[in-house]
Order: structure tokens, then C-alpha cells, then sequence
């Protein structure tokens, strides 16, 4: 079953969702959009030092973007204005990463595959990634739901109640890098956050509480990668994009519903 | 008795600032006990709160919490995303999960029974300070700590809070510590009274507080107590947001004294 291509891209979208309906809902809630953003474009400069290096394509980019989500952290509780650090991050980690990899032949005419996911090209070796770094983030996030809510509820809260916000904010920075670098393959650099936010963005209107919004966003997730490889299987349309064209269809219509309720 | 908390010789500064925020502040509070602050914006009110909470790194002193010692916690200005859908049952048990008996009956004491199923960024100013109120009694706390707790309520509002707060004491025991811009309303619920400017200008109970000179030089230019503040209430400007230094009050231009 796994020998059929598309069977391991369905798999391996619904790993991925597995885990952002959950996260994406924290992304959403915490305004963390941007960082990951940062981290994930910087994940390109992973790509190409995997490249170079000849290193397993993971390595780099979980590399990578954990060390950004550090340098993030560092930088912002030092007091820099965590806007500009990302900014600069973002873009310069992007650029690097462009320029390096013009430097490794072998990467240079599949740089677009890294850029928006090549979901169709998914191994089985990337769906035991995919699915080991899905699961190791949902099974943190579950461990410690009640705590990191609290902590994107009210800080001053948090802490009252011997809750360290800031080691609650790395957790979630660091399950995001992770997410990130597993995500490459399937819509790639410049698209993962959008399956962060938009899925969540969408849930919000039809949940009353944290756990209906991320279980909605979860759902609405799985919708946009069947929906989503449907169409590129069918329309012959690129299979990321796609993926990320129907969830935000999907948000359309929940502002539509939302807006009216 | 033995004090809930106390501090000896606290000072906090902000990171990267050379001015302490609190220098030399002596505090505590027994049990039972109301203890207000007061103080002009600036004066380091919600730092001597979180310093006696744990939540900021002292410069120097210490503070010493009794051992075990339950607080209830309604911080200043809680602000709930939007994005972020919470319904007051799920709000109440975050971090800890209570019962829905539980739950009914916290609020039920505070004035809002039933509001469960509501979101909490519909509720009213006053509602949703009794939700957060609820949310602090309901791990039976030997000390309540409301930052600003009636912020954004009208008169009748602010003083019903204020009666509440003290059927909870009576009825808990628990001691209170609150600060708080309503300068009398407050005062005259409150055991104790606290003026800070960065240190502490004077303390005792209300009437002592009232009529000592640092007080008057604080909160009223030539005032001559607290009778003649009380009735400033409804034509000056509290300014909550501009969070600098100076006094807690400009007089409005239909300000009378009645002195």
C-alpha cells in the first residue's frame, strides 16, 4: 500500500495535521505567526548545508530551526524587540540560505521543491520522520496542554500558580521548530505556516473553548490535505499550494458563517 | 501571630533601569487582615505585589511566605485574546480542574451564578471581574491579592465589589491585599493602609493615613483630607494608561472643594 505515491502523501499530510491543529491554534492565540514564519524560512539554509554536507535532509533543517527558536528566545529575553530579531532572522536566514545553495549543484534545480513541498515526492523514510516528529510534539503538547493554555490565557495568571511562562513559551517555540522541519517535504519553507494559521484561524469561529478550536483545526486540516491532494491529483495543480488553497476556501466560508453568528 | 507574608528592606529596579522601582520597603500581612496600597501612578504598587508574590527578581531584602500558604490572585488588566475562545466553566479550571459543583458555587458567591456557558470576552467589565474573583477563592485561599480590582467599573459597580470583598473576608477569613486607585471607597473597608512612592510614605489605618502629611502632599495639592477626595470622584481624571510618574489625580475644570 505504501508502494502507491499517493498513499504516502496522504499519510504524510495527515501526520503533519496530526500535530498543526493543535500548535497552529497556539501559534494563532499567542501571535506567534511571525516567528514561525522566521524559523521556518530559515529551514532553506538548513536544506542547503544537508546538501553540502551530504548529511540527512532532516538533520539540517531540525538544526537549523531549533537553533533559530534559540537565538529567538535569547535574543528577546535580553529585551531586544522580538519583531525586528525575527525580522532580521527571517530574511537574512532566507537569503543565506539561497545563496548557499547555488553553491551545491544538486540542489539548484530542486530548490522550488523546498520552497512550497514536494508532497508527491514523500519516501518512507520521510513519512517515519513525519510521523516521529508529529507525534514526539502532539504527546508534548497533551503533557502539558493545561499549562500552556494557562500561560496563553494570562501570564501574571500562570505564574500565580507556579507556572514559569517563559519556560512554557520555549516548550512551544521548540515543538514549532520541530514542526517546521518535519513539514519541508510536504508544503515547504514558505508555505508551513500557513498550515498553522489558517486551519485555526478557520476553527476559531466554530469552537467555545481551547480543546474544540485545536480539535476543529485539526479536522479542518485533514479537509484541506484530502481536498487539497485531491485537486493536484485531478487538476493536475501543485500539490502544497493546493493543500493550502482549500484551507483558506475553508476560512472564507467560516468568516462568512462566523460573521453572521 | 505569625505574619502570611513579610518583607524586610525590599528594593526592585526594572531591567536596565538605574532608579529602583521600590527601595527599602518594609511590609506584611497576618491573617485576616485587609491591607490596602495606595500610591500615584508610577509608584511602584504592582511591583510590591509581584515582589510579594514571587514574580520579579529583588535587588535586595527578602520575602518570606508562610509555609504551604494558598493565595488567590486577580492581576491587573487581564486581557483575553480575542482569538483565543474560552467559555468562564473552562476558565475556571485552568490551571487546576474543578468540579462543575464546585465551579457553580464559586460563582455563585461572587454575584454571577450561572455564567458558565458564557465566553469570556463577552462578559461585562464588573462580570468578569467577579469571574476572575471566583477563579481566586476557589483553591480556598488564605489570602486574596486583587491588583486594581475595579478597574473599568462604574461607582455603584466599584463599591459593590468592594461590599463583596468584605462578606468574602467575613465569611472565609482569608486576609486581603488590594491596590487600588479608589482612594476612600477602599480606605474605608480596609484594616490597614499602605502609601507607596517608591518607598513606603506612610502606613496605618485609614484615618491615621488620611491625615498624615505625606499622604495630603501626595494625593491633594492643599486638600485637606480624604473627605474632599471622595468627593472629587466624579469630575477628575484618573489617568490609567499614561503609566508616568506625578499624582494620582488632575482636577477637572468643574472641580469644587468643599472646604
Amino acid at each position: 500500500m505504501l508502494d502507491d505515491f499517493l498513499t504516502r502523501a496522504i499519510l504524510a499530510g495527515l501526520g503533519l495535521v496530526l500535530v498543526t491543529g493543535a500548535l497552529g491554534s497556539f501559534v494563532v492565540w499567542r501571535r506567534m505567526a511571525y516567528f514561525g514564519d522566521a524559523t521556518a524560512h530559515a529551514t532553506i539554509l538548513g536544506v542547503a548545508l544537508s546538501f553540502a554536507f551530504s548529511a540527512p535532509l532532516y538533520l539540517g533543517t531540525l538544526g537549523v530551526a531549533l537553533a533559530v527558536a534559540l537565538i529567538v528566545a535569547h535574543l528577546s529575553a535580553r529585551g531586544q524587540t522580538v519583531d525586528t530579531v525575527l525580522g532580521v532572522l527571517a530574511h537574512g536566514a532566507l537569503a543565506l540560505g539561497l545563496v548557499a545553495a547555488s553553491f551545491v549543484p544538486s540542489l539548484r534545480s530542486d530548490l522550488d521543491a523546498f520552497l512550497f513541498g514536494d508532497i508527491l515526492l514523500v519516501s518512507r523514510a520521510d513519512l517515519v520522520w513525519i510521523w516521529g516528529g508529529a507525534a514526539l510534539v502532539l504527546g508534548l503538547l497533551v503533557w502539558r496542554w493545561q499549562r500552556l493554555v494557562t500561560a496563553s490565557v494570562n501570564e501574571e495568571l500562570a505564574m500565580a500558580a507556579g507556572i514559569d511562562p517563559a519556560r512554557e513559551r520555549l516548550i512551544l517555540s521548540l515543538a514549532l521548530a520541530i514542526v517546521v522541519a518535519i513539514a519541508i517535504r510536504i508544503v515547504g519553507a514558505l508555505l508551513i505556516s500557513a498550515m498553522l494559521i489558517i486551519p485555526a484561524a478557520a476553527a476559531r469561529g466554530f469552537a467555545r473553548t481551547p480543546e474544540q478550536m485545536a480539535g476543529s483545526a485539526t479536522a479542518i486540516g485533514a479537509i484541506s490535505v484530502l481536498a487539497g491532494l485531491g485537486a493536484s491529483f485531478w487538476l493536475g495543480t501543485p500539490a502544497g499550494p493546493s493543500v493550502v488553497a482549500v484551507s483558506a476556501v475553508i476560512y472564507t466560508f467560516s468568516l462568512i458563517c462566523y460573521g453572521k453568528g | 501571630m505569625s505574619a502570611l507574608i513579610q518583607a524586610t528592606d525590599l528594593s526592585v529596579s526594572h531591567a536596565g533601569s538605574q532608579m529602583p522601582v521600590l527601595r527599602g520597603v518594609d511590609f506584611r500581612i497576618d491573617p485576616a487582615e485587609i491591607v490596602t496600597v495606595v500610591g500615584p501612578n508610577g509608584s511602584g504598587k504592582s511591583t510590591l505585589v509581584r515582589a510579594l508574590l514571587g514574580h520579579v527578581d529583588l535587588t535586595s531584602g527578602r520575602v518570606r511566605r508562610m509555609a504551604g500558604l494558598r493565595i488567590g490572585y486577580v492581576p491587573q488588566r487581564v486581557h483575553i485574546e480575542k482569538a483565543l475562545p474560552m467559555t468562564v466553566r473552562r476558565f475556571l479550571s485552568l490551571p487546576r480542574r474543578v468540579g462543575d459543583a464546585e465551579a457553580g458555587a464559586a460563582l455563585a458567591r461572587t454575584g454571577v451564578p450561572g455564567l458558565e456557558s458564557r465566553q469570556i470576552t463577552a462578559l461585562s467589565g464588573g462580570q468578569f471581574q467577579r469571574v476572575l474573583l471566583a477563579r481566586a477563592l476557589l483553591n480556598d485561599p488564605q489570602l486574596l491579592v486583587l491588583d486594581e480590582p475595579t478597574q473599568g467599573l462604574d461607582q455603584p459597580g466599584i463599591v459593590a465589589f468592594y461590599e463583596l470583598i468584605e462578606d468574602v473576608r467575613a465569611e472565609t477569613g482569608a486576609a486581603v491585599l488590594m491596590v487600588s486607585h479608589d482612594l476612600l471607597v477602599v480606605m474605608r473597608a480596609s484594616d490597614r493602609v499602605v502609601c507607596l512612592n517608591g518607598h513606603v510614605c506612610c502606613e496605618g489605618t485609614p484615618q491615621v493615613v488620611s491625615a498624615a502629611p505625606e499622604y495630603r502632599a501626595l494625593f491633594g495639592a492643599g486638600s485637606p483630607g480624604a473627605l474632599a477626595l471622595y468627593q472629587h470622584h466624579h469630575d477628575h481624571d484618573h489617568d490609567h494608561v499614561a503609566d508616568e510618574g506625578g499624582h494620582a489625580h488632575r482636577h477637572g475644570p468643574d472641580c469644587r472643594h468643599q472646604h
